[in-house]
Order: C-alpha cells, then structure tokens, then sequence
C-alpha cells in the first residue's frame, strides 16, 4: 500500500478538528500534540511494517486511542468542550460518544467548525490565512512562511496570537445554525479566495509551493459545497473562478521556470478538465439574486478560456465585465485589469488613458505589473525609451526570480533592433 | 552469509506533517529494497520511546531512559550481509542518517560448538 500525496498533511486538518471539537477550543494544542504524537506513531510503525491498508483510518484510529487516554487520565483535573459537559466524565457515554464524533459526518462538520472558526471576525485576514494554512492544511510555521515569502518570526507571532484569540473564544463556531453560517460565510469566501490568489499571483518564487496553495483553496472549497448550508450559488462562483484560473497554470510557467503572460501562453497546455469543471460551476453559480465579484471575476475567466487564441478574445465583453467589478469591489488592481482591457479593445493611448484614472494608484506603486502594463503600452506606441524605463522599475520590484526573468525579456524587447510586441498579463488573469 | 543488529538512534523532531510522511515512505522504501534483495533477516520492531530501567544489585527500577532524543535506540532490525563491512555499507542509506540520526551495527554472535 502506497500513501497518497499529503496524506499527513490532508488527514492533520481532519484530526485536529475532531480532537478540538471534543477537548473543547481551549485546548487547541493538546490536540495539536494529539495529532503530531500520532504521526509519530505511523512513521515508527509503518515504517517497519509498512503502510496499512487504510492509512487515513489508521491515523485516525492513532488520534483516538491516544484522546481516550487523555479524556480519561485528565478528566478531572481539565475542562474539556463544554457541550459535552458530563457526557465525557462517565465511561458509559464516553466511548459511544467518542466513537461517534470521529464518524465521517461529524469530521466534515468538524472541519467546517473549524475552517469558520478560523475566520473570526477579530482577527485580520492574513492571519485567518494562516489560521487556516496551519490547522487545516497541516502547514508547519516554516511551510506558511516559506508561502507567504515572510520571515518565520513573523509568521510564527501572528499565528500564535490568532490561536490565542481561537483559544479564547468559548466555543468552536456552531455551523448547524442556518442564519450564523449565512453570516460568516463572506468571510470564509473572502479567507479562500485570499488564500488562491496568494498562489496564483503570490510572491513564492516556487511554482509547486504555488500550486499548493491553489490546490489547498480548492479543496477547502469543495468541501465548503459539501455542506448543505455552504452550497450558495456565491460558492459555486468561486468554486468556478479557481478552477477556470487554475486551469491556466500549466500554461503559465514552462518546465525551466519561465513565466508566460496571457498573450502569449501555449493554451493547449490549459487543463481541458478544471475548465470543463469551472464552466460546470459557473452555471450552477447563476442562481438567486446575488452578484459577487466572485461571480464577474468567475465570468471574465470564463471568457478567455473560451478564447482558443488570444486574438479571438471578447475585451468588449470583458471591459464591460471589469466595469461591474469596478462597481461591486472598486481597487486600484481592478482598475489597472479594466485599463488593459480597454487597451486591447481601443489601442494602448487609450490603456493609458484609463491607467492614470486609477484612483488611489498609489497602492499600486510596489506592484511590478502596474509599472510592466504601462511599459508594455508604451512599447506598443513605439515610445520604447519611456517603455525601457517602466520596465526598469518593474524590475526593481520584482519579487522573485521568475518574475525577474521576465521582465529581462521584456527590456530586451525595447531595444531598438527587437521588435515583439507581447503585452503583459493583467494582475488578475 | 552472517547477521547483524541494526540499533537506530535519533529521530526528527518538530519536523511537518509533510515532512514526516516524506520521511516515513523514505523508510518504508529503504525496507522494501533490503527485503527484495534479500537482506532482510528479521523485521525487528520499533520501540515505545518510554520505558522503565532495571539496575544495580539493589534492582533499583527508574524511568527511562532519559537520554537524549538522538541516543534512545528508537527500534532495530537483524540483516543479513557477507561480512561487518557489507552491513555497514548497506546501513548506509537508512534514512535516519538524513535527520541526523545513526545505525549500530552489531554482528550477532554465533557459537559454534
């Protein structure tokens, strides 16, 4: 028996859900070290007697086994969920009751506790992404920082303040109630759909750490449609927008590392299953009354999968599209995706145009694709020597290697003797 | 053909879950090729990191061992080589050494009457 990719990792976030849900919120890190003595035990175990047959169900079972000793050596001296009050002081329920919240089902209602619970409105956004990359994708501090391109100091202090602030909390959040759920549910959307865009446009110079993350947010949200609250059209508009994205990945960065933009990927490279899925999605997205920018995003990338070659690509519609994100959820990275629209609709003068209309674009000023965008409309108006120096400045602010390359390339394109005129990827797409 | 005593000490610590199952397949790898090739005498088994030590004439029992992480002997196993120097070598890609860890190697004693 083989185990499958991040099994540990997939079956940390199951664990730890289940356990905290039975030690109560409070006692977050004994479940943490229930979880981590575990895989102790399978790699002891299985590495000299090889991997069972079901490996999740051996871990699994590992977790439980070890919460029974704990339950009953510390049941008097610790106060565990408050729920279960009594139910965990008498063996007569104990084991019916234990048994019973590590059942499949109430794991999937586990994970979800703790995916809103992670969300908590008093905590900033970035750290319910660490939140959520550390509990339920089993990221190891290291592993978060290494993603977010940030120190492990850093992202060790907002982790541990955020769980402080989880530990603190009475109770894990109750996902049975209808209006609740309804009412965090924005901000888990927010929290996934942060967690995908840190990386599909994130700083990480690795793409397999990139993908990850990518793959992470999907999963998360898959199980988000599992749940019968959690299956809002809202959710499947961002079920849709990650996988038309992440469909575009394989053509986005070629073996040796090379970042493609938009305008000139190989889209046979596309993944033809994760678009089938995203159009799937997008349908079921049309449904009710609310329009999300989950939705307009979702629909913008709808409409370049649908482009087989850039030069059959529908900027009418997209430029329009942009205008309605602009309504929904004005920012400035917004405004400088609808510039380029605008631009491949009506020329680079007018690209230009819309750039300097962004409003608050200085929030733009240490994104190296604002000054790249701009550069390549020059380039394109043959003003190669205010091209040359754009570029110059996107290059200072790349943030890794793999961007660094490709604005090499592009200042290479400004002299004189080269003329390729490729136009940069918007921010978004 | 003669056998020996692997006794591996050390293990990772704070390591990721990520890290672990990489960790854990490298073993299970390590064991297949020693059994496919023949190598394998005895699986052995892993230890309980916790344990009670026996000592003295006074048998005084105390809890142990208290070593170190990277000197408990975390599990051993009995291969079979054609002499010290082949099991040494063979000891060579355990993947203990990767975490820092190490592998005694021990002839098991054989009388012969």
């Amino acid at each position: 028996m083989e185990t499958t990719d991040h099994l540990f990792r997939r079956e940390a976030g199951r664990m730890v859900s289940v356990l905290t849900r039975i030690f109560g919120v409070h006692n977050l890190a004994l479940a943490e070290d229930v979880v981590q003595d575990a895989f102790c035990r399978a790699l002891e175990v299985w590495s000299f007697r090889g991997v069972p047959e079901n490996p999740a169900a051996w871990l699994m079972a590992a977790a439980k086994n070890r919460a029974f000793d704990i339950l009953r050596r510390e049941r008097t001296a610790r106060t565990f969920a408050p729920e279960l009050g009594r139910l965990l002081d008498s063996e007569w329920t104990l084991v019916p009751v234990v048994n019973e919240l590590f059942g499949s089902n109430e794991i999937k209602d586990d994970q979800m506790r703790m995916m809103f619970s992670c969300c908590h409105p008093r905590l900033p956004e970035e750290a319910q992404i660490a939140l959520i990359l550390n509990i339920l994708c089993g990221f190891s501090v290291d592993e978060v920082a290494s993603a977010f391109v940030s120190s492990h100091s850093a992202i060790e202090k907002r982790i541990t303040r955020a769980k402080h602030v989880l530990a603190k909390s009475k109770n894990l959040f109750e996902v049975t109630a209808p209006e609740e759920f309804s009412a965090r549910l924005p901000t888990v959307h927010r929290a996934l759909y942060l967690l995908f865009n840190e990386g599909y446009h994130g700083a990480s110079a690795e793409t397999a750490v990139r993908t990850e993350l990518c793959r992470e947010a999907m999963r998360l949200t898959a199980t988000l449609l599992d749940h019968p609250h959690g299956k809002t059209p809202t959710t499947y508009a961002l079920a849709a927008l990650m996988s038309l994205h992440a469909a575009r990945l394989p053509g986005r960065v070629d073996a040796s590392g090379n970042l493609y933009s938009l305008f000139d990927q190989d889209r046979s490279h596309w993944d033809r299953q994760l678009l089938a899925e995203g159009a799937t999605f997008l349908d079921l997205s049309a449904t009710g009354s609310e329009l999300t920018e989950y939705h307009v995003e979702a629909a913008i990338a709808s409409i370049h999968a649908r482009a087989a070659r850039i030069d059959d690509t529908d900027w009418k519609t997209i430029v329009s599209l942009y205008d309605t994100l602009a309504n929904i959820r004005p920012s400035p990275v917004v405004g400088l995706n609808r510039a380029i629209a605008v631009a491949q609709l009506d020329g680079p003068e007018r690209g230009l145009e819309e750039i300097r209309r962004i409003a608050d674009c200085g929030r733009l000023a240490a994104y190296p694709f604002y000054f790249a965008a701009i550069g390549e409309m020059e380039l394109q108006l043959g003003r190669n020597e205010t091209a040359h120096e754009h570029f110059r400045a996107a290059l200072t602010l790349a943030r890794n290697p793999m961007e660094q390359r490709f604005l090499k390339g592009r200042l290479r394109a400004c002299e004189p003797q080269d003329i390729t005129p490729v136009a940069t990827e918007p921010a978004i797409s | 053909m003669s056998e020996f005593t692997y006794l591996f000490r050390g293990r990772e610590v704070n390591a990721s879950a990520e890290q672990m199952q990489k960790t854990m397949e490298k073993w299970v790898a390590w064991f297949k090729d020693l059994g496919a090739k023949g190598h394998l005498k005895d699986p052995g088994h892993p230890l309980e990191h916790a344990g009670k030590v026996v000592s003295g004439k006074k048998k005084v029992v105390t809890d142990g061992p208290f070593a170190e992480a990277k000197d408990v002997v975390g599990g051993y196993i009995i291969v079979e080589a054609k002499d010290l120097a082949h099991a040494a070598e063979l000891a060579k890609d355990c993947p203990i050494l990767q975490v820092g860890g190490s592998v005694e190697v021990r002839p098991v004693q054989k009388l012969s009457m």
